[in-house]
């Protein structure tokens, strides 16, 4: 068959071209420009190559930020993937308390992030807050103001009790696509409870925990709004992660160059994690 | 290895029934014996799968007892009752090889190793997967998974009954022969009770010695291949059963004297002192042959299907089916039904009167 050639085609795709540079092309380009440049006052601009790049990758604190980040992000997607899993497995499968849990879980999530971070702000403050005025009663000496330890274990329950949600929604909808022939064969088969589990259910769950898993890496890996609220980055610098120091060089300290270098580096690697995790996830997925 | 039992039994997904139609299981009584092929045939939505469901005891029956061997089994779990079942659609376990797919029942049940190994290999090689046995189920064709849901329901030596609910439906026809005819040999290899549940009558015809026709949460009859056919004890048996099926007409009893239409049916049939609210009689087209007189028909239709005519009819009472030799003279325009009196019934209210 012969097919016409026509590039009037092309015209239609100007529309999304347009909206695609104005949101994400030339943005990204400014910040490119930025992190290869020295900037002065009256847009006055010096080529530098890549030294903030190698001044960013050799800089302590950077490596310190990017630690805490790390350690964040590892420490919530180990409590909020199992913790939701059980919820959603322990969650009514039928009646009105489907609905009811449902609701319930929703809330957290329809929250906007700086209101969570006020929330919780007030709500662990050690002198008038629920959380840490009873904990000062139960005679724990908590202060998140003051305490870094006391500071990272509030921003983990803030985010835990902010997404587990979203785990447990992702893993409900995965259990129940499960036919009720698996879990009735499993029965006649004479598994134990933890093969069901681990046989049947984890492996049906396997999409949508690889989502739950990349959303939770992406949104924890760029947290800013909740840990800026609760705690702006303190006490000192304890809880002053990747985009909470990212900012502060950039607006703070009014660092262009260095903080556009900081971005697309921290960018780097949030997009090199997500597509190594999501290959090995879907590594044996081409047959079925 | 036992007797299965089936007493009173009655089942409803409602938490209160008002209707007839609110059950799905209505006083079922049966008994299978032990080693017997049955097949449970009957139209979707009759209540096949349910009572399957509830002699392996995945569900608990509104009313009534299942016995195994004398001993009620009622409220025991399908573990303690010791069944295979099989489904509709396959079911594998994704993460694991077809070998441990296969072992899986026996692992649970804390077999040794290497009678695992061996009776793993021993139904690999009967339904022909030795060739991928260490491969991933997942990624087998559906007849390939479903032919290890079978192996994983076959793997077990002693259990009381293998249960097949629709096993075949997702294997394609060439293959349906062969896994069928390797069921049927094997129930006579180990001769184990199976249970076969289709709606397809070549299937349960060919599977089973005792055929068990569900039509409406009921039983309506039990039997050899060969009853359901020359006998149907309900009208629809008769017309569920037999290709093209029984001809259901109405019909007037005056007296014991039997007429449709004002024609008179000879029947060996007594019938006196009984009333029903519809009567109708039966009978196959096998059994109807044109004669110089009897019950009036207009012709309408002849097919030939190699085999034998099928030729379609219209009385006054109603269109009438009837099949002839393929050699036969077929007269054209109107013509005369004769019944043959042995297989020709009378039905009253859809059951048989005898």
């Amino acid at each position: 068959m012969n097919k016409t050639v026509n590039q009037k085609a092309w015209l239609f795709v100007i529309p999304v071209f347009v909206l695609v540079a104005f949101n994400a092309i030339i943005p990204l380009m400014t910040v490119v420009n930025y992190a290869f440049q020295e900037t002065f006052g009256n847009n006055v601009f010096m080529w530098e190559g890549t030294r903030w790049f190698k001044q960013i990758l050799l800089s302590d604190r950077f490596h310190a930020a990017l630690g805490r980040q790390i350690l964040f992000t590892l420490i919530i997607l180990f409590i909020q993937i199992p913790l939701g899993i059980f919820i959603a497995l322990t969650m009514p499968k039928e009646g009105i308390g489907v609905s009811v849990c449902l609701v319930l879980m929703s809330m957290p999530l329809l929250i906007p992030w700086n209101v969570v971070g006020a929330m919780w702000n007030i709500f662990a403050l050690p002198d008038i807050g629920f959380l840490g005025h009873s904990l000062n009663a139960l005679g724990f000496d908590y202060n998140f103001t003051q305490q870094s330890g006391d500071a990272w274990f509030t921003t983990v329950l803030m985010d835990v009790w902010h997404w587990t949600s979203l785990v447990v929604l992702l893993s409900y909808a995965g259990l129940r696509s499960i036919q009720p022939a698996y879990y009735q064969a499993a029965e006649i088969d004479g598994a134990s409870r933890w093969s069901v589990f681990r046989h049947i259910e984890l492996p049906k769950m396997k999409k949508v925990l690889t989502i739950a898993i990349l959303l939770r890496f992406m949104d924890s890996f760029m947290i800013y709004t909740e840990p800026f609220v609760l705690t702006g980055g303190g006490p000192g610098n304890a809880t002053a992660f990747l985009s909470i120091d990212l900012v502060k060089m950039a607006l703070g300290q009014f660092d262009l160059g260095p903080a556009a270098a900081m971005s697309l580096i921290y960018f780097f690697i949030v997009l090199t994690v997500c597509w190594v995790f999501y290959n090995l996830m879907m590594k044996n997925e081409g047959q079925s | 290895m036992s007797k299965i039992s089936l007493k009173n039994l009655s089942h409803s997904y409602l938490s209160s029934q008002v209707n007839k139609e609110d059950w799905a299981l209505r006083n079922v009584n049966i008994d299978w014996n032990d080693g017997g092929a049955y097949a449970l045939l009957g139209p979707s939505g009759c209540g096949k799968t349910t009572l399957l469901n509830i002699i392996s005891g995945l569900i608990n029956p509104t009313e009534g007892q299942i016995l195994f061997n004398g001993e009620d089994v009622t409220n025991k779990n399908p573990v303690e009752r010791n069944i295979a079942q099989i489904f509709q659609f396959p079911v594998i376990y994704d993460t694991m090889t077809v070998f441990d797919n296969l072992a899986f029942p026996l692992k649970n049940r804390g077999i040794s190793e290497q009678e695992i190994k061996q009776k793993v290999e021993e139904i690999a090689e009967m339904l022909e997967l030795t060739s991928t046995l260490h491969n991933r189920a997942s990624g087998l064709t559906a007849d390939g998974k479903q032919k290890i849901s079978l192996g994983r329901g076959l793997v077990r030596s002693d259990v009381n009954v293998i249960m097949f609910d629709e096993p075949l439906t997702v294997i394609d026809p060439h293959l349906k022969w062969i896994l069928r005819s390797k069921l049927k040999e094997l129930h006579q290899k180990i001769n184990r009770t199976m249970i076969y549940v289709t709606h397809d009558q070549t299937e349960a015809l060919t599977f089973a010695d005792q055929v068990v026709v569900m039509h409406e949460a009921e039983i309506v009859q039990i039997g050899t291949p060969v009853e359901l056919f020359e006998k149907p004890r309900h009208t629809f048996v008769g017309h569920f059963i037999g290709s093209p099926g029984m001809n259901i007409l109405p019909c007037k009893i005056d007296n014991g004297a039997i007429s449709i239409n004002g024609n008179k049916i000879e029947t060996k049939i007594d019938i006196k002192d009984k009333s029903f609210s519809k009567t109708e009689v039966g009978i196959r087209p096998e059994f109807i042959e044109f004669n110089e007189k009897g019950l009036p028909v207009k012709i309408l239709k002849v097919s030939n299907t190699g085999r034998h005519k099928i030729i379609d009819t219209e009385s006054e009472s109603g269109k009438i089916k009837v099949i002839a030799k393929s050699s036969d003279n077929i007269p054209t325009g109107s013509a005369f039904l004769n019944f043959k009196k042995d297989y020709t019934y009378v039905y009253g209210d859809n059951w048989i009167i005898e």
